[in-house]
């Protein structure tokens, strides 16, 4: 159940962090007969990385062989169709193509790690696939089974089916501090929550979570990209993922539509010293501009919006999916391809936990997710179609919305190209009549994101 | 379901092409609109300035819109609300968001336009709250009764941009400035007078916003000239475009960059039978403009169908 009060128990095992990786992880251990709880600091879960990516299922044909970023990689991407269908997240193979403008050689070291990955690519003309594709583009590495789909589904769903399968989630409950008697006391700005193991799965925040407990052995340095995302009339300038060839801080600047139909460019790659450091930069923008306007015959202007993300990248050079103490487990720097890994991240942890605690299989879990259905046919948003009934079922699901922003991840209300113009103070009315609050403790997002104050004279 | 005249928009465009067409001898009839109720926008513009030119008295624009709504009634002109129109195909198929399609002999766009966003701009910084367009925060306050903000930039001086400077001034907010890219405003030299310099609000040409601070709510802006403004709020009156994603659905020529539709002498677009007028042709600077072009849609449209 999602929690406001602190439940007087202990836990088989308490999450840290309800992004995918955390989500995906407290799903997959509810197939076991244990006890479960999700401890989020943020009001709404994908909050975090999760909620800003390129959001690609990566084919897995760049990772460097044999490590746990190219096996949980190529296994995720091949969970991602059964996962996305029971939790009813939008998902599609647009395949991807990494266009080269020097020739055939280039892609020789992507496709050598392909091979060695397992991951079936091609080399083509890219301008026999896409029209709109540069013509200075030599050739291209095909790979048909990337694919694009809605990361904060993605983890919306996770993290429904693991409440739907009786694990706890708290949210806006920060953890501050760990400690271990007989089992582990975490600290948090509730109170204190009991659990028998813990996962941290804190994303940029991993290593301050170690280093509660533990002594500081990895350094997580969030690594910033900036987005272009586009008006969806341009949803057919291209239809596959289009890569330039990697670079030494990441995959590189790409274009693709998204799940949605929009057209995204990005991302830049910055590293910083802030972990909540999530503005947009004029440099960062342009440098996306510039550089995306390469792989494109023409770059079109219709922007909507920017938006940046933090990677999670760490000094391992690898994922982090461990067992550092007895009981503490971690899935930390999960940087980029960790929503494709998500599914595999999850199956590999919770069987760790449960061999751990020695713990069987539960019969009665249920892997599909539950859909809610409610009547409304009136619509609110008009860019994105979205209809009151659609915006009820985002607010009384199994975590439901409570701002602003929730209302838009979960069902796209204000994520048009209006931006929310017209719908968000029909969407905050809806809010407030469902869940009996005054408007104006209607929230964008945080607790201090305060929309209006209070009533004109 | 047949109808010989649908008119898409109930805001002073719609209305007032609605009624021209019946003048003209139509009687099948119906006006779709999305909102609860007739009249637009001008249900949120209660400061005076409508109407001149019309009717030689300065009203509010409900009160404009008012006598529109009270003619449509009493002529018994059909109209459906809280129904969006979902496509309309060249040959005149209109499906509305209940389901029902509609076999129009000619239609009327007149959906109005919608303002520019902050995306649209490209303003870089954080995406706190705060963050309002123009008219948005006019509703905020106009409709709902609440305070979008405290201390205000407004980023452009469109007409609404200025409208609200003065109406968050009288209602206690502190109104910091209006900073304008061009070196001129675009608002009407009345709203200038009366919005801003009645007030004392500074207006900065040449000037404008290339950063937004604030992680949670907004908490300043930096300025092109470098200066620092702290502030809660920011209102985005940068423009108006055409509301044109339907038009385009059933083939309506654009002129790109502007959204504005390309039509005859007529009001009659490209597509046979389909007619537009008001801001979904192109943004007009007053109602009384919209008024007038709307009739002459409305006998365009009646011409049409009689043939
Ligand atoms: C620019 C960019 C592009 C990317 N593109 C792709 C892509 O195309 N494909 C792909 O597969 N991957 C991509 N990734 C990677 C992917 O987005 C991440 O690997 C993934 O989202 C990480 O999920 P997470 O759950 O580890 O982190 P998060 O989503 O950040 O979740 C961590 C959660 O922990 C919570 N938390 C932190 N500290 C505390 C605390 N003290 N108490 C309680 N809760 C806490 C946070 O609030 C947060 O909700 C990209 C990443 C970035 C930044």
């Amino acid at each position: 159940m999602r929690r406001d009060a602190l439940e007087n128990r202990i836990y088989d095992v308490a999450v840290i962090g309800a992004g995918v990786i955390g989500s995906a992880i407290a799903r997959e251990l509810c197939r076991y007969d244990l006890s479960v709880c999700i401890i989020e600091k943020n009001v709404d879960v994908c909050e975090g990385t999760s909620k800003a990516n390129s959001a690609i299922v990566h084919g897995g044909f760049d990772a460097k062989p044999g490590t746990m970023k190219a096996k949980m990689n190529v296994i995720g991407n091949r969970m991602m169709d059964k996962v996305c269908e029971e939790l009813d997240v939008p998902f599609k193979r647009n395949g991807a193509m990494v266009i080269s403008f020097e020739g055939e050689d280039s892609l020789s070291e992507l496709v050598a790690r392909a091979k060695a990955n397992g991951v079936e690519v091609e080399i083509v003309d890219p301008k026999d696939y896409e029209e709109n594709i540069s013509s200075d583009a030599k050739c291209a590495l095909l790979c048909k089974s990337s694919g694009i789909v809605c990361p904060f589904e993605l983890t919306l769903g996770y993290a429904e089916n693991a409440v739907e399968n009786g694990a706890d989630i708290y949210l806006n409950t920060p953890v501050l501090g760990i400690k271990k008697d007989e089992n582990f006391t975490i600290h948090t700005s509730k109170g204190n929550i009991q659990a028998r193991c813990i996962v941290n799965a804190a994303g940029v925040y991993a290593d301050a979570i170690h280093d509660m407990y533990l002594s500081h052995s990895y350094t997580i340095t969030p690594r910033k990209g900036e987005y272009l995302l586009y008006d969806r009339d341009l949803k057919d300038l291209v239809s596959h993922t289009i890569f330039q060839l990697p670079g030494k801080m990441g995959k590189g600047v790409l274009v693709t539509p998204t799940i949605h139909g929009n057209l995204l460019a990005g991302p830049s790659a910055d590293d910083l010293l802030e972990k909540d450091d999530l503005e947009t930069t004029d440099e960062g923008l342009a440098y996306v501009l510039n550089t995306a306007s390469k792989s494109l015959k023409d770059m079109p202007s219709m922007v909507i919006t920017s938006f940046a993300g933090l990677r999670a990248h760490g000094d391992t050079g690898d994922f982090v999916l461990d067992m550092p103490a007895c009981g503490f487990f971690e899935a930390a720097c999960i940087e980029s391809p960790g929503l494709t890994s998500a599914p595999a991240i999850g199956e590999y942890m919770a069987g760790m936990v449960a061999g751990y605690l020695g713990a069987d299989l539960d019969p009665s879990f249920n892997p599909v997710r539950k859909k809610r259905v409610l009547d409304g046919d009136r619509i609110i948003c008009r860019c994105e179609s979205v209809t009151e009934g659609e915006i009820l079922a985002a607010i009384h699901s199994t975590i439901g919305a409570r701002t602003l922003d929730g209302v838009k991840r979960r069902v796209r209300a204000g994520s048009g190209r209006c931006q929310g113009g017209f719908c968000s103070i029909k969407v905050m009315e809806i809010l407030a009549r469902e869940l009996d609050v005054p408007f104006e403790d209607i929230r964008k997002n945080t607790l201090d994101s305060v929309i209006v104050f209070g009533k004109t004279k | 379901m047949k109808k010989d005249l649908v008119v898409i928009g109930a805001g002073p465009a719609g209305l007032a092409a609605a009624i021209s067409a019946y003048e003209e001898g139509i009687r099948d009839i119906l006006i779709v609109e999305r909102d609860n109720l007739l009249g637009g926008i001008l249900n949120q513009c209660i400061h005076p300035g409508f109407g001149l030119f019309t009717f030689g008295e300065e009203l509010t624009g409900p009160e404009y819109a008012a006598r529109y709504i009270a003619k449509v009634k009493e002529l018994g002109i059909e109209y459906m609300l809280d129904t969006m129109v979902m496509d309309i195909t060249r040959d005149k198929v209109v499906t509305l968001s209940s389901g029902l399609k509609l076999e129009a002999g000619a239609i009327i766009l007149a959906m109005g336009c919608r303002e520019r966003p902050r995306g649209a701009l490209n303003i870089s910084g954080t995406r706190p709250s705060g963050i309002f367009t123009a008219g948005t925060a006019q509703r905020l306050m106009n409709i709902e009764g609440y305070m979008p903000g405290k201390e205000v930039v407004i980023l452009g001086s469109g007409d609404i941009g200025l409208i609200m400077a003065r109406r968050m001034t009288l209602e206690g907010a502190k109104v910091k400035m209006v900073v304008e890219i061009k070196e001129k405003s675009g608002g009407l030299a009345r709203n200038i007078a009366q919005c801003l310099d009645d007030f004392n609000i500074p207006l900065l040409l040449n000037t404008t916003v290339t950063k937004i601070h604030g992680k949670d709510r907004v908490t300043g802006v930096t300025l092109s000239t470098g200066e620092y403004v702290s502030c809660d709020t920011i209102l985005l009156s940068v423009g108006l475009i055409p509301e044109n994603e339907l038009s385009k659905k059933c083939g309506v020529r654009l002129e790109e960059g502007s959204n504005n539709i390309i039509c005859s002498e007529d009001l009659m677009t490209d597509v046979d039978g389909v007619f537009c007028s008001g801001n979904v042709h192109h943004v007009h600077d007053l109602v009384d403009n919209v008024t007038k072009e709307a009739i002459k849609a409305g006998k365009s449209a009646a011409i049409y169908l009689r043939r």
